[in-house]
């Protein structure tokens, strides 16, 4: 006797959120049964394998028939098909779109096409996730990316919290951040969405509140792209390490502010000029794509390793960003105030965050 | 030109995309009603149209707006080569043509095709304007309702119940058609889909012309069929049973005070009060003078003005003489004579009911049931179809006089099926011998019924259960013993029905499913040798189905079967028997003995130790299972009961072989200690191996319950979740020396695993109660055996449960006090727990709110509670949910039984009668057969929510899938499905927001629905 066929289909659809999560987790159907076993539910419930094998068939055909209006969550919502209570499509969505911070690590700043899917495999064994899971996480950021889809997101109440960091993965991926350097290897995914989020902020064309032409086709570039303007007029900083006597002004200025108040003044008073080198040559550099790019790279090698290595504490580091970039508003030869403040206001937040072991 | 049909075409949305180079589609649409076609413009380049077309307006006969489906095809537009088909909407405006249903259909449709399943939705609102008729000789019978309900609709009541009506059309199969040859099997499945849809209108037409002849004006327990009898053609076959219905005239959701005169009508149709005595004390009391007086104004009142012979409708005279207030002798007699005459009129006294008015059914007799095995030929004239006709007559013929033989002059629960393989055809019919109280048969007079029910005193809680037959001629076998309830009439040992359990019957604990599971295996013969080789078995199947379902009822400790189906189906090579029932302990009949083993060889010892081994695994099973269903009826001495009537010799033993003497076996008194234990004889390894499959069944675990009835005995407080499921199951018998045993395990192990899965895959429910469990067995090939189980799971509070058992005067005091009728019995222990002067409490879910925030006024803390409710399944989203743009699908609820626990029917909308076929040659792509059935009953589903929520209804009650014929061939990749389900589309109002609606206009309900359709625009 073989079992030819063999379903269950309910009025409303029914989802076992464990299963749910062994699905998404890239299980196959026996790994889950095996898995299931071992949670002790045939204990509790009284059934048998061949029941529990038989459930979690049921349920693996329900996800893949779901899966493809998960691919645009609202669609889920308009569709007839399975009568699913809100509450549980949004849980639906929201867990389908969960990432492994391990996998996103791996992903950050890489195109989020299929160029990068044969890399699966490798970072599927990296960090021990499923292939099956790596794929729907990269299809999940080629969702996210397209962009699309996401606005309608808002109808669902509340937003997913995985939202935010979407947003970062997006941003990286457009910009082509450069995370994978084995000098950044220290650096976490929540490092990196932290700063995605302050360069969102302040970096953006969005951020300068420009209302967009055309609401449709703009929108996302908007938030996701660079403002190309305010990189080129970046250049005009360089007029700070540029011109000796600034450099020699602000340096005093920041000297004296600080003197003993920072546990490492001698380091600082005689790193100062190479450090506001690096920072602002890292701001004139950001006119080419290549460097930008690398803008990671470059505060790290630039200023994190500089301070790491002379031991600066985490207190100290801030302090000195402080008065370094208060201090420019002293400086009577400089006229770009306004555009230091948006450069260094949100490098001052990625630079605290990323110094760190 | 009675009619015109009026269509316009919205919007569609999520249109698959036909244009590969730009990944769009331009798409439009024709709408075709009979001969007339009309077509949108076509919207370029979208997958989300908005055509929002003209009114496409039809002028037709009503006739033709009966019989037609409205046909709405959704296309893509292509300037070179033909236009590719994208799917289909086949609308039934049948809900249209009554005034008190549907006003408009409107809303979201999914695209269907036959071979892609569902692609996209189309926005569409259709409207009727009907004209009036005055031609008296017409065909057409608009403004008959139809219900699949088989009880008195709920927000009616019934005036007359005429009786049976049956038809049947034939037609040839379109898919057995030369033609068939040479057209895609696309174009063949919607030629078939729309033959059908054609044919079950044109059938539900004349079914209403038999009805407006019985001067009916509804058919009740209506069941239409479908026999595809392969090459010898197509039959479409309906019964169900005509009505006179009259609406409650207020409103059901409108009911402020448990004392308003408004209340008391509707009680009146359903009074049944065993006890005189709460007539005069109970706050019931003016609805004697106020009563009855229906009004035949109402607007579906058609009055046909044919002045044909009273068929069904004698003149009675001397109705209000039934004397004397006894349920004696004299007045026995009366009654019987008056129904005999009412009934006698008819050709076939049946009813296809199941639930009935208290009062209504008198005495039940037992299952009758009649099959016969026919040779199919093609049927050449299908506007003749006689011989399908005869074939039936015969059957019904034959059910008509077993009822006499068991002194009844009606069956009720009445139901009719086929099996068929390929040119062999079983037809069965069965039902449950009873007697009628005639008042609901006839036009009485309004004074007559009055008088009689003033003095009558006959619905006690046990009248059904006394024998209709004469003692001293009984037509079978029978161990017949006083009531135990009332201890003045006789009544069997066991009682088995077709019907579901009074809601007056007193019952000792709970119920529970009873199946009796059966193979038969079968040589393959042609033609006449088939037959009769099955005509031969036949006999034996039947018997041993019953030998099987009497061993498991005293296994449980109970004795009465309800909702008994047996269905018998045939295949290539073997005969498979499953018969689904609720058992119940029935306090009126006796206490059922156990049972005895007795072996064969009595000299042999370890034989005799094994045989008292089993024994005792039999009466600790018996012990257990007493346990579980809580059965302990109370202990009465013999004395009271009076002797048994005698004839020892006759009691219902149970012979194996026919030549064994029964003495031997009372030595071996292991025991019940009953005397009328019931003997199993074990003389050889099949009888071993079906006590053995007697133990093998397993309880459903701690917290379910299960039953095929409408609603579970001994469980009265559901909460509101439904979950509605189909399940099934396909195993392949290895074709190895297949013998009875090795068949009959795997049946039965594929029934109790399929039960098992059910159980497991709906613990989060727990407590909770699989209600209407119907089990569908069909043999599609030589090696596979389907089963297909549709049921309703319903949760219900444990810690109400305890308190179940009520004195019956407690009961009946309540149900005068309380208005509970349209609900059976669910809601009764809410309201006895609140003090008597708030009478109508508001349910638990709201109080709650209630005390966190009570400054808010009632209607809205009813939608803060609807908003907040952490119930995950949306119970409360459903219903008018708060009209907003950009609100999601709306819930429509499914269940196979006639009412939603914890809420109220407040207005049916028509009845819901679809066919699909889905077909694919991809089934390996689509998930295998699995994967291709989950989702095409999936779609089923949403297909019928859709159609249901565009009448404005949010649920539909009485839901049968009918027919799940599927068909694989795994080496073409091919597969193709048939579904046919039916049920009544409803509008339900919870029971907690009644109150906030009663505050309001009494029109909130009709608008609410008329904007639900619209929301979805």
């Amino acid at each position: 006797m073989t079992s030819e066929l063999d379903i269950f289909v309910g009025n409303t659809t029914l989802i076992d959120e464990d299963v749910y999560r062994l699905w998404l987790d890239g299980y196959s159907v026996t790994d889950a049964v095996a898995l299931r076993v071992r949670s002790g539910i045939l204990e509790q419930t009284g059934a048998t394998a061949a029941v529990l094998q038989s459930d979690t068939m049921d349920h693996y055909r329900t996800f893949h028939m779901l899966e493809r209006l998960l691919h645009a969550p609202p669609k889920l919502l308009h569709q007839l098909i399975f009568q699913i209570p809100p509450s549980r499509q949004a849980l639906l969505i929201e867990r389908y779109y969960a990432f492994d911070e391990a996998f996103v690590r791996e992903v950050l700043g890489k195109k989020l096409s299929k160029g990068t899917k044969k890399d699966l495999d490798d970072i599927s064994t990296k960090t021990g996730i499923t292939l099956k899971s790596c794929r729907r996480q990269m299809e999940s950021c080629s969702v996210a990316q397209a962009g699309v889809q996401w606005r309608d997101l808002s109808s669902l109440q509340p937003p997913p919290p995985g939202f935010r960091d979407y947003a970062a993965i997006v941003f990286f991926a457009n910009n082509r951040f450069e995370t994978g350097k084995k000098k950044l290897q220290y650096l976490s995914f929540g490092d990196f969405a932290f700063c995605a989020e302050l360069m969102i902020q302040n970096w953006t064309l969005g951020a300068v509140g420009e209302a967009p032409t055309d609401p449709d086709s703009q929108m996302d570039d908007m938030d996701m792209d660079l403002d190309k303007e305010f990189l080129q007029d970046l250049k005009e900083l360089k007029v700070l390490v540029a011109d000796k006597d600034l450099l020699d002004l602000h340096k005093s200025l920041v000297c004296t502010a600080l003197r003993g108040k920072l546990g490492v003044f001698s380091e600082m008073e005689a790193n100062f000029k190479n450090l506001s080198r690096g920072l602002v040559n890292v701001a004139a550099k950001l006119t080419h794509n290549k460097d930008v790019r690398d803008l990671f790279v470059d505060l790290v090698e630039k200023f994190v390793e500089p301070c790491r290595s002379d031991h600066w504490p985490l207190s100290d580091v801030r302090f000195f960003l402080n008065q370094y970039s208060a201090s420019v508003h002293s400086l009577d030869g400089f006229r770009h105030q306004a555009l230091w403040d948006r450069y260094m206001g949100t490098l001052r937040g990625c630079l605290l965050r990323l110094y760190h072991d | 030109m009675p009619g015109k049909l009026k269509v316009k075409i919205v919007a569609g949305r999520h249109l698959p995309v036909m244009d590969r180079a730009s990944d769009l589609t331009d798409a439009f649409v024709e709408v075709k009603f009979g001969n007339t076609t009309f077509k949108t413009d076509v919207y370029l380049k979208s997958l989300n149209p908005q055509w929002n077309s003209e009114w496409f307006k039809f002028e037709v006969d009503d006739e033709d707006l009966q019989d037609e489906p409205l046909q709405i095809t959704v296309l893509d537009h292509d300037t070179y080569s033909a236009n590719d088909a994208i799917g289909k909407v086949y609308i039934d405006i049948d809900p249209l043509l009554y005034s008190e249903a549907a006003t408009v259909i409107s809303g979201w449709f999914p695209i269907y095709d036959t071979i892609h399943g569902i692609r996209g939705e189309i926005n569409v609102v259709v409207k009727v304007d009907l004209f009036n008729d005055l031609n008296r000789f017409r065909q057409s019978s608009c403004g008959v309702k139809f219900f699949c309900t088989t009880s008195i609709p709920k927000c009616y009541r019934a005036v007359i119940i005429h009786g049976f009506v049956e038809e049947l059309v034939v037609n040839e199969d379109p898919e057995y058609q030369w033609i068939d040859r040479i057209r895609t099997p696309r174009a063949s499945n919607e030629a078939r889909q729309r033959l059908i849809s054609l044919m079950s209108g044109e059938l539900q037409r004349k079914i209403g012309l038999k009805v407006l002849e019985m001067r009916g004006n509804a058919v009740v327990g209506y069941l239409q069929c479908f026999d595809l009898e392969g090459e010898s053609g197509l039959v479409v076959r309906a019964i169900g049973t005509a009505c006179t219905l009259d609406k409650l005239s207020s409103p059901a959701a409108f009911l402020p005070a448990c004392n308003s005169p408004s209340k008391e009508m509707k009680e009146i149709p359903f009074n049944e009060d065993p006890n005189p005595n709460t007539h005069s004390s109970g706050p019931s009391t003016p609805l004697k003078n106020q009563t009855y007086s229906f009004s035949p104004s109402k607007s579906y009142s058609r009055q046909s003005s044919s002045s044909d012979t009273d068929l069904s409708l004698t003149p009675k005279t001397g109705m209000g003489s039934g004397s004397a207030g006894k349920e004696g002798g004299p007045f026995k007699a009366l009654l019987r004579q008056q129904t005999q005459s009412a009934l006698e009129q008819r050709e076939f006294p049946f009813f296809t009911l199941t639930a009935f008015p208290p009062g209504f059914l008198v005495h039940v007799g037992g299952v009758v049931s009649a099959r016969s095995v026919k040779l199919l030929d093609r049927i050449h004239n299908p506007d003749e179809p006689e011989t399908r006709d005869a074939w039936w007559a015969e059957i019904r013929q034959e059910i008509k006089s077993h009822a006499k033989a068991l002194g009844c002059h009606a069956v009720v629960g009445y139901s009719e099926s086929t099996s068929i393989c390929e040119e062999v055809c079983i037809l069965s019919a069965s039902g449950t011998a009873a007697v009628l109280n005639p008042r609901f048969l006839q036009d009485g007079t309004v004074e007559g019924c009055l008088e009689q029910r003033l003095e009558e005193n006959l619905p006690t809680r046990c009248g059904f259960c006394h024998i209709p037959y004469d003692e001293l001629n009984m037509p079978f076998p029978a161990h017949l013993t006083y009531c135990y309830n009332c201890r003045k009439q006789k009544v069997p040992d066991v009682l088995f029905t077709t019907i579901d359990l009074p809601t007056d019957a007193t019952v000792i604990g709970k119920g529970c499913l009873i199946q009796a599971r059966l193979c038969r295996l079968k040589k393959k013969a042609q033609a006449e040798a088939n037959a009769t080789a099955i005509s031969n078995l036949l006999p034996f199947m039947e018997y041993e189905v019953h030998t099987q379902l009497m061993n498991k009822l005293k296994l449980k400790g109970m004795n009465a079967l309800f909702g008994l189906r047996i269905q018998i189906t045939v295949g290539e090579n073997m005969l498979m028997g499953l018969a689904s029932a609720t058992g119940v302990y029935l306090a009126a009949l006796p206490t059922p003995g156990g049972i005895q083993i007795a072996g064969k060889t009595p000299n042999d010892g370890s034989y005799e130790q094994h045989i008292s081994h089993m024994q005792k695994k039999i009466n600790d099973t018996i012990a257990k299972n007493k346990e579980l269903y809580e059965i302990n009826p109370p202990e009465i001495s013999e004395e009271i009961i009076g002797s048994p009537i005698p004839e020892p010799r006759q009691r219902s033993r149970l012979l194996r072989s026919q030549s064994e003497s029964s003495d031997e076996v009372t030595e071996l008194d292991l025991s019940h200690g009953k005397k009328d234990a019931f003997v199993l004889e074990i003389d050889d390894t099949d009888a071993m191996e079906d006590v053995h499959s007697l133990l093998t069944d397993v309880p459903p675990p701690s917290g379910f319950y299960s039953c095929n009835t409408e609603i579970m005995p001994g469980i009265n407080n559901w909460t509101s979740e439904i979950q509605m499921f189909t399940s099934v199951r396909v195993i392949r018998l290895s074709s190895l020396n297949l013998t009875n045993q090795a068949l009959n395990k795997n049946f039965n192990d594929l029934c109790e695993n399929l039960l098992k899965s059910l159980y497991f895959k709906l613990r989060s429910m727990i407590p909770c109660c699989l209600c209407h469990v119907n089990f569908t067995v069909s043999l599609p090939e030589d090696e596979l055996i389907q089963v297909t189980v549709t049921a309703v799971a319903i949760t219900f509070d444990k810690n109400q449960a305890l308190q179940t058992t009520k004195t019956p005067v407690e009961k009946s005091l309540q149900r005068a006090s309380t208005d509970n009728e349209e609900l059976l019995q669910f809601p009764l222990e809410l309201c006895s727990d609140s003090l008597p002067s708030h009478p109508f409490p508001p349910a638990k879910e709201h109080l709650e709110s209630a005390s966190s925030n009570s400054g808010i006024p009632a209607a809205q803390r009813a939608m803060t509670v609807e908003k907040a409710s952490p119930v995950g399944d949306g119970n409360f989203r459903n219903r008018s949910a708060p009209p907003c743009a950009n609100s999601t699908v709306g819930v429509v609820k499914m269940t196979p039984l006639s009412f939603i626990p914890g809420a109220k029917i407040t207005k049916y909308l028509g009845i819901i009668n679809m066919f699909f076929i889905r077909e694919t040659t991809s089934l390996r792509e689509e998930g295998g057969v699995s994967g291709f059935l989950h989702a095409f009953i999936a779609e089923v589903f949403a297909m019928v929510r859709a159609h249901v929520a565009a009448l404005g209804g949010n649920a539909v009650v009485s839901y049968i899938m009918k027919q799940c014929v599927f068909m694989e061939n795994p080496n073409k990749n091919q597969a193709q499905c048939l579904i046919n389900v039916s049920g009544d589309a409803v509008v339900f109002v919870r029971e907690s927001d009644l109150e906030v609606v009663s505050s309001q206009q009494p029109t909130t309900n009709c608008q609410s629905s008329c904007t639900e359709g619209e929301v979805t625009t």
